[in-house]
């Protein structure tokens, strides 16, 4: 009998110590509780449906399985910080962390733990400068550039001039809502339009004196920078004071389904900017049906595929994986670090090639990292809301941003935050 | 300085409409208050989960699919039906008050006789709780209501003003709803509890446990009731407001936009929560008017913004110095 029992624990323990199976991993700082819920939950499920995509039909990148390790944060950054610190040692090698604050706190966390960080089309602006923010990147597009690719759109509306238009912006009343703000000043010194500034506080369920006022005032053009419950109760307040939708422009985070579902068919012509396509008219999209949604290993019902928040997780997680197979080859090691992942993230670089041979050819715009140059070209769409057929469509092809006004404004912003934090320039 | 005038008119009935919306949730605070004592922190999910569930009833959406799918391995989401609007609501005042019996039965029952603090406590694990079951059994989607709810400017009195006065005033057609529906309920509050035995009953329990218990009133029965009230008055309050944004989870936020209006208005007068309600709403409609005019700037230097968040507490704030227990709220003496 104790031979038995012998036997069984020395099985055991043998078990216990043969080498564990290297993996991949990618910590999820989602949030699909709370308030902003219903805008985590597709963002989620891309990201976690891709990394499962590429782990049935790859086997994993490089031959090393994928392993998503998802934390709720319920959008608090105290809670974001707290699922960085719970999962950095389970080997993390990146993190993107869905919230411009959570990005602000784990920026000096992330440097000092040798941990890169994607925030891509939020965040940090200035980490666009590879020279200072080491560690954090945010290609293809940010805030700034959004702003400005807005306003390039409005140009290209108005015939090359926006002298004496006027241009509202309505935004969130914080730190994200007021991103775009020094953005949009110089361009309106640089062009010769009127910019009003219109704040919304949080949540932003009421809107009643900045639509009065907008009514009163009559700009050709509003803007939004919005998030949550504030885009669909802006869209519904647009549509009965009669606003012209089609001169109604919200940032990437104001121009999903949940932002214009509320409003009904009221919300038809809203447009939105974008950094990547909508829908599943893409290869990839047959093998994530294929292998993913009719497996049953689909993160939620599958209900949101093609969606325009599902597509941006889901090209979060593409980009990061692009970035394992750079590393990868770089350092001649599949089973890489965080430190290697940083490096593959810095040399990145997406172009039609890469996209066809990931099925995806023309979801987005093509860019390469330098160690300069965190940013990428900053390239941005302009998507329509047709509530006929409740589906976005893009309507503009890839337009550039205005990187004369852009540039010394990242440039001044990064040096400050060097100069604050004693930060040598990486880049030689 | 007539156009001026004019703007500023129109700011005030839109926030004298807006404070009738923050009216409608401070009301189902105020009845739970009355009648037990609690200050119900569950106040704004609570319309959040009877709004969800109407949604969820009305589409045939079946509830828990996520778990029972997950157990199970199907893949459900839909009965395939749809339930008529009147028969969603009848089910969904019956789920809210198959609610208050559960309140009552597994928590306020266990909590006779504790101190108000810990009640209010309990009542926001009750939140939460709410909050978790009502993602678990509907889902994390935004919803729309699809009642025959007017929205949008009403052109009426849009034409009409611009004929008197040059100027048409936009006023929605929700709030004016909302408005019409808040006095429909205060007078049907007020007529219940003034004339009807349970109403009775309920404002004896109010006045004093112990003495509503010595006459044989039932308390366990009348926080049923009253827990009931307050149920189906969140699902108006969330219908309502989940007619401009639809119904999604930052609809329990609205509990912010009642607090003012319930230090303002006191915690024990239901007309009190509707005059504070639209004191709350002009005051922070016209306030926000004001300095953020271009002749405020010229006067002043500067001008401000996004001022009605906390306008509304400065402006509680002021009444409770004046008046702790607010405009209507009883006058609290304490007998050594």
């Amino acid at each position: 009998m104790k031979l038995t029992k012998l036997a069984a624990y020395a099985v055991a323990g043998a078990m216990l110590a043969s080498p564990v199976m290297a993996e991949l991993v990618f910590p999820s700082l989602s949030y699909r509780t709370g308030p902003y819920a219903a805008n985590g939950t597709p963002v989620a499920d891309g990201f976690a449906d891709y990394m499962t995509l590429l782990n049935e039909r790859d086997g994993g990148i490089g031959g090393v399985m994928t392993n998503v390790i998802e934390c709720e944060t319920g959008y608090s950054t105290e809670k974001g910080v707290e699922c960085y610190e719970a999962t950095k040692g389970e080997g993390a090698l990146i993190y993107e962390p869905l919230s411009t604050g959570i990005t602000y706190q784990l920026i000096p966390k992330t440097t000092a733990d040798d941990i890169p960080m994607l925030t891509t089309g939020y965040g940090r602006t200035s980490a666009a400068d590879g020279n200072v923010f080491s560690h954090t990147f945010n290609f293809p597009a940010n805030y700034w550039t959004g702003a400005s690719v807005g306003i390039n759109y409005l140009l290209s509306e108005n015939g090359g001039s926006l002298e004496g238009k006027k241009i509202a912006l309505l935004y969130h009343n914080s730190a994200y809502g007021k991103e775009p703000i020094r953005t949009l000043e110089a361009l309106a010194e640089k062009h010769g339009f009127d910019l009003t500034l219109l704040p919304v506080d949080h949540p932003g369920q009421e809107q009643k004196s900045q639509w009065l006022q907008i009514r009163r005032e009559r700009p050709d053009y509003v803007l939004m920078w919005g998030w949550g419950v504030m885009n669909q109760v802006a869209i519904q307040e647009a549509s009965n004071i009669r606003f012209d939708m089609n001169n109604f422009i919200g940032i990437w985070w104001s121009g999903s389904e949940n932002d214009v579902a509320p409003a009904g068919d009221a919300a038809d012509g809203y447009k939105a900017l974008t950094f990547h396509a909508v829908g599943t008219d893409f290869p990839m999209f047959d093998d994530m049906q294929k292998y993913v949604v009719d497996a049953g290993l689909a993160s939620g019902t599958g209900e949101h595929v093609g969606t325009v928040l599902y597509n941006r997780g889901m090209y979060g997680a593409m980009l990061a994986a692009e970035a394992v197979k750079v590393a990868q080859e770089m350092h001649g090691t599949a089973d890489i670090t965080a430190s290697m992942m940083r490096d593959g993230l810095e040399n990145l670089v997406i172009s039609d090639e890469t996209m066809a041979a990931i099925g995806l050819q023309g979801f987005a715009p093509n860019f390469t990292v330098t160690c300069q140059n965190h940013g990428g070209p900053g390239l941005g769409a302009v998507q329509q809301w047709d509530a006929a057929s409740q589906s976005w469509s893009l309507i503009t092809d890839f337009i550039a941003p205005d990187m004369d006004v852009i540039q010394p404004l990242i440039d001044a912003d990064s040096a400050a935050y060097a100069a604050e934090n004693n930060i040598e320039p990486q880049c030689n | 300085m007539y156009d001026q005038f004019l703007y500023g008119t129109e700011a005030a009935i839109n926030g004298l409409m807006t404070g009738v919306m923050y009216s409608l949730v401070a009301l189902g605070f105020v009845l739970i208050f009355k009648a037990s004592g609690i200050f119900n922190y569950a106040q704004g999910v609570m319309a959040l989960f009877g709004a969800l569930t109407l949604v969820g009833i009305q589409s045939g959406q079946v509830p828990f699919a996520g778990i029972i799918n997950a157990i199970f391995g199907t893949n459900i989401q839909h009965f395939g039906w749809t339930v008529p609007a009147v028969a969603a609501i009848i089910l969904t005042i019956g789920v809210m008050v198959l609610f208050a019996w559960l309140v009552e039965r597994y928590l306020l029952k266990h909590l006779v006789n504790q101190e108000p603090i810990i009640l209010f406590m309990a009542t926001i694990g009750l939140a939460y709780f709410m909050e978790g079951v009502g993602d678990l059994m509907w889902g994390s989607n935004i919803k729309k209501i699809d009642l025959p709810i007017p929205q949008g400017i009403n052109e009426t009195i849009d034409s009409l003003t611009y004929d008197w006065f040059g100027y048409g005033f936009y006023i929605d057609n929700l709030d004016i709803t909302a408005a019409i529906i808040s006095v429909f309920l205060v007078v049907a509050l007020t007529i219940f509890s003034q004339y009807s035995t349970t109403g009775r009953a309920l404002r004896a329990v109010a006045d004093d446990h112990q003495a509503a218990l010595s006459v044989g009133i039932s308390l366990r029965k009348i926080w049923v009731i009253v827990w009931g009230i307050a149920g189906f008055i969140a699902l108006v309050a969330g219908v309502m407001w989940g007619a401009k944004s639809g119904v999604q989870f930052s609809l329990s936020l609205i509990t912010l936009k009642a607090l003012p209006v319930l230090m303002l208005g006191g915690f024990t007068s239901i007309p009190g929560a509707i005059i504070g309600g639209m004191i709350i709403g002009v005051g922070e409609k016209v306030f926000e008017f004001i300095v953020s005019s271009s002749w405020f700037g010229d006067f002043m230097g500067f001008t401000m913004n996004a001022t009605e968040n906390w306008f509304a507490y400065v402006l509680a704030l002021v009444f409770l110095v004046f008046r702790p227990q607010g405009l209507f709220g009883d006058k609290i003496i304490e007998r050594v």
